[in-house]
C-alpha cells in the first residue's frame, strides 16, 4: 500500500459537471464503493422532507385564510359568496387514509350532511366546482393551491364564458375521486380537483389537477384529464392554468373529459422524434 | 367446486370455506390482503390457516384450479402445460412435507430443476406461505435459472443490473448522462432499460435508437429496452426499430391482463418478432416482464385471492415465454398493498422465492416509495437478504432516486456493496468489457478506476460548452 501521500477517503467523479442535464444524482462521488457522508445525508433529508410531506396535516385554518385574505382569488371563489366548506373523508387519519383508498374516495356522513345544509339553494347550479383535497402532499396544497388559484383566477377572467363558480370546498384525507361526490352534491357541470401527489425525493410539493365533466360517484379515471407535477420548480402555476383553462372550454364545449379530450396544447412542441445526437454517441 | 377445511383448537373450531380462503388466511400479514378482505381475522387463526394447508396433499392443486379452468387462459395455460411425469417424484407429498424436501439435501439444484415443470404456481405460492423468510432464501439459493442474450444472467455467483437512466421529460442528453453515470460505476449487464416518460411509439423508437448507438459504439455486451406497451414495441419492430428486448407488465389472471391491454397470443406474437430479430449473440431470450403483488386487486380481478398467490400465477405467464428478465417491482405500488420495510421485505423474498422455484430469471427492484413507512435501511436489508438468496438482478439508479417514476430503488453504489460483501460478479461478458475499458481496475476485489477512462474522457470533451448550453 502506497504511504508516500494522504490520500483523500472520497473520490470525486469528473463527470459530476453532467448535472446541469438532469436531476437525477449522477457523479456522486464515492467512499470506496459508498455514498460520501454529505451526499448520503442530503438523501436523507429528502426523503425526510417528502415523508413530512405524506403525514403533516394539512393546516386547513391556514389555507382558508390564505383563500379570504386575496382579493386576488375572486374569480374562483362562490359565485354567490358561500362560505367555503370544510370537509372530511371516511378515512379518519393518515394510517386509515394510506391503507384504505377506498375510504378516501367518499365523503364522511357529516361532511354530506354539512354540504347538503350549505348548499340548500333552490335549483342551485354552476359550470365549475373547485376542491382542494390534501392528498398525498399537504405541503403541496399549503404552498401551491393559492398560487395557481390566482393563475386561474387571470386565466377565468380573460375567458369569454362566464364561469359560475361552486362554493369552494377544501377536504381532508380525500383521494382525487372524492371530487366526484362533491361535484355531484353541488350540482356542478364540471369538478376540478387540486390534490397534494405523491411527493418525489426531489419533488415534495407536486400539486395536481384532475378535472372531470359530470362528476358522479363511482367515475374512473378514464373520465378525467390529469395536469401533473404543478410546483415552481416543475410546470408553472401560470402555463398550468393556460393548459387548464384550454381543458375547461374544450370540455364544456364537448360536454366531456378523460380520454376522449385530448390535451393538444402541446401539440407545436412535442415534434421532435428523429434521433437527436448526444455526447456519449457523437 | 372447493370443499371447505375444519380444524379444531382447544375448543375453538375454525372453519375455511374453500382453498382460495385458507391460501389467503394462510399468508403472512399484509395490507392488501386486508383491503381485499381476505385476511386472516387473527394470528392464531392465521397459524391455524397454515396448519391445515401444511397437511393438503400437493395435487390438490391439480384438481382444484382456484381460478376457473373455462374463464381464465392463465388457468388453462398452468394446467395445460403441467408436466405429469416432473411431478411424479413427488406427487404423493403434502405442502408441509415438500417445504421438508426443498430444505433437505436430497432436494439438490439438479432434483428441483429436474420437478420444476410439475411445480405449479399454487404450489409454490402454499409452501412459500409455510415458510420463514431463512427458508426462502435457502431454497431460492439452490434454484438455478440461466438465460442469455448479448451476455449469459444468473451464473451462480453472479448479481447482474438493470441501469435504468430515465428522465421526466426524456430528454436524451439527461438520459445519456445518467447512461454514463451508470456503466462508470459498472452497472448495465441485464439490461439498459428506460420507462418513457411519454409512452407512444415514435418515442420509443428514439429511445431504442438512443441505446442501440451507446451499446454498439462502446462494443457494450449488454441488452437494451423501452419499457412500453408490447403492442407499442411490437409497432416499433414493424416500424425497422433495434429492438433488443420485449417489455410487458403481467397479471397472474386473464382479467389483470385483459386490463393492461393484452393476452397471451399478444405476448407469443412479440416473442416471436423480437426473436425474429436476432440481435441476440450469445441466446435468444427475448422477453422482459414486470410483476408486482397487488396488481389484479387493483385492476379488481383477482378472484377473491390474495395477492401473493395472484403475483405466483403471473410467473407462469412469465415463464411460458421464456424471458431472458424477470423482475417483481415490490414496493412501487404502494402501502395499502404493501404497508412497511417488514411486509416489502417479505414480498420481496417470497416472489423471488417462487420465481426461482418455477424457474424464471426473477430480479427484484428493491423499492419503496414515499408514502409507505419505508426507508434506506429496510431496502439495505432486502438487497442484503436477496443478494444471499442468489438474486438474478437488481435496480441500478443514480443515488436511488428516480426522479421520473418518484419513488427509490437500489443505486449503482448499492449493487457495488453488494458486490463487496457477497462477492458477487457480473456476467462474464460484461466483467470481461468492464476490465477491458478500465472501468474498474481490479473486478475481482470490486475496485473502480479512480480516473476517467479513456473512451468516456473523449466523450465528455464532445460535450457543448456551458455557454452553448441554453435549456438547463
Amino acid at each position: 500500500m502506497s504511504t508516500d501521500k494522504p490520500s483523500r477517503p472520497v473520490t470525486d467523479n469528473p463527470w459530476h459537471l453532467l448535472r446541469r442535464f438532469t436531476d437525477a444524482r449522477i457523479g456522486l462521488g464515492r467512499a470506496g464503493v459508498s455514498l460520501p457522508t454529505s451526499r448520503s445525508l442530503e438523501f436523507q433529508l429528502a426523503h425526510a422532507q417528502a415523508q413530512d410531506a405524506v403525514h403533516l396535516p394539512l393546516d386547513v385554518d391556514d389555507l382558508c385564510l390564505q383563500f379570504e385574505a386575496e382579493s386576488s382569488l375572486s374569480s374562483v371563489m362562490s359565485t354567490q359568496r358561500l362560505p367555503i366548506q370544510r370537509l372530511h373523508s371516511q378515512a379518519s387519519d393518515r394510517q386509515t387514509y394510506l391503507q384504505r383508498p377506498d375510504w378516501g374516495r367518499r365523503l364522511d356522513e357529516a361532511s354530506r350532511e354539512q354540504l347538503k345544509r350549505a348548499t340548500d339553494v333552490p335549483q342551485a347550479s354552476y359550470d365549475l366546482a373547485i376542491v382542494v383535497v390534501d392528498g398525498l402532499s399537504s405541503f403541496a396544497v399549503q404552498h401551491n393551491a393559492v398560487p395557481f388559484l390566482r393563475a386561474l383566477s387571470d386565466g377565468l377572467d380573460n375567458d369569454d364564458h362566464h364561469w359560475s363558480l361552486a362554493p369552494l370546498t377544501v377536504v381532508e384525507q380525500g383521494r382525487v375521486a372524492i371530487g366526484d361526490e362533491v361535484g355531484e352534491m353541488l350540482n356542478a357541470s364540471a369538478v376540478l380537483v387540486l390534490i397534494g401527489e405523491r411527493p418525489g425525493l426531489s419533488s415534495p410539493d407536486s400539486l395536481g389537477l384532475y378535472l372531470t365533466w359530470g362528476p358522479r360517484i363511482g367515475l374512473t379515471d378514464a373520465y378525467r384529464n390529469c395536469i401533473s407535477n404543478v410546483r415552481p420548480a416543475g410546470l408553472a402555476f401560470s402555463e398550468a392554468s393556460r393548459r387548464l383553462v384550454y381543458l375547461l372550454r374544450e370540455s364544456r364545449k364537448l360536454g366531456l373529459s378523460g380520454v376522449k379530450l385530448k390535451d393538444r396544447t402541446q401539440d407545436d412542441v412535442i415534434e421532435t422524434s428523429e434521433s437527436p445526437g448526444n455526447f456519449l454517441t457523437s | 367446486m372447493s370443499k371447505e377445511f375444519l380444524y379444531t383448537l382447544g375448543h375453538r373450531c375454525y372453519r375455511f370455506r374453500n382453498l382460495a380462503e385458507l391460501m389467503a388466511k394462510a399468508t403472512p400479514a399484509r395490507s392488501g390482503d386486508r383491503l381485499a378482505g381476505v385476511i386472516a381475522e387473527s394470528a392464531e387463526e392465521r397459524v391455524v390457516a397454515q396448519m391445515v394447508l401444511a397437511e393438503l396433499p400437493l395435487k390438490v392443486f391439480l384438481e382444484d384450479h382456484l381460478v376457473p379452468y373455462a374463464e381464465d387462459e392463465i388457468t388453462r395455460l398452468i394446467i395445460d402445460t403441467h408436466d405429469a411425469a416432473a411431478f411424479s417424484s413427488i406427487a404423493h407429498l403434502s405442502v408441509g412435507d415438500f417445504r421438508n424436501w426443498l430444505l433437505s439435501d436430497q432436494a439438490t439444484p439438479e432434483q428441483i430443476s429436474t420437478i420444476r415443470a410439475g411445480i405449479t404456481p399454487e404450489m409454490a405460492a402454499a409452501v412459500s406461505k409455510i415458510m420463514r423468510n431463512q427458508d426462502l432464501i435457502l431454497v431460492a439459493r439452490k434454484c438455478q435459472v440461466t438465460t442469455a442474450f448479448r451476455n449469459t444472467i444468473g451464473l451462480p455467483g453472479r448479481l447482474s443490473t438493470r441501469l435504468q437512466p430515465n428522465h421526466p421529460t426524456d430528454d436524451v442528453t439527461g438520459i445519456a448522462a445518467s447512461i454514463l453515470d451508470g456503466l462508470l460505476y459498472g452497472n448495465g449487464d441485464a439490461v439498459i432499460g428506460i420507462n418513457p416518460a411519454t409512452d407512444n411509439v415514435a418515442q420509443s423508437i428514439k429511445l431504442m435508437k438512443l441505446m442501440d448507438e451507446v451499446i454498439q459504439k462502446y462494443d457494450i455486451p449488454t441488452q437494451s429496452c423501452v419499457l412500453t406497451h408490447v403492442t407499442n414495441t411490437l409497432e416499433a419492430i414493424e416500424q425497422g426499430a433495434p429492438v433488443d428486448l420485449v417489455f410487458q407488465s403481467i397479471g397472474g389472471t386473464e382479467a389483470t391482463n385483459a386490463s393492461f391491454g393484452f393476452n397471451l397470443a399478444t405476448l407469443a406474437e412479440a416473442q416471436d418478432a423480437a426473436k425474429g430479430l436476432k440481435r441476440g449473440t450469445v441466446g435468444n431470450n427475448v422477453m422482459y416482464f414486470e410483476t408486482g403483488q397487488g396488481s389484479a386487486l387493483s385492476a379488481n380481478a383477482h378472484h377473491g385471492l390474495d395477492q401473493q398467490t395472484c403475483e405466483a400465477r403471473a410467473y407462469a405467464v412469465a415463464r411460458h415465454f421464456d424471458p431472458l428478465l424477470v423482475n417483481t417491482v415490490v414496493g412501487f405500488i404502494g402501502p395499502e398493498y404493501l404497508f412497511d420495510g417488514k411486509q416489502i421485505i417479505r414480498a420481496g423474498l417470497e416472489d423471488h422465492f417462487c420465481g426461482k422455484l418455477l424457474g424464471v430469471p426473477m430480479g427484484c427492484d428493491i423499492c419503496y416509495t414515499n408514502h409507505a413507512d419505508a426507508d434506506q435501511n429496510d431496502m439495505d436489508n432486502l438487497l442484503t437478504l436477496l443478494g444471499v438468496a442468489g438474486c438474478t438482478f437488481i435496480m441500478g439508479i443514480p443515488g436511488s432516486d428516480d426522479v421520473m417514476l418518484n419513488y427509490q430503488t437500489t443505486s449503482f453504489h448499492d449493487a457495488l456493496y453488494a458486490r463487496r460483501v457477497l462477492d458477487l460478479a457480473p456476467a462474464p461478458e460484461f466483467a470481461d468489457w468492464l476490465t477491458r475499458m478500465a472501468i474498474f481496475d481490479d473486478i475481482s476485489g470490486y475496485r473502480l478506476n479512480d480516473g476517467l477512462p479513456q473512451p468516456f474522457a473523449r466523450s465528455l470533451a464532445n460535450l457543448p460548452s456551458q455557454e452553448a448550453d441554453h435549456e438547463h
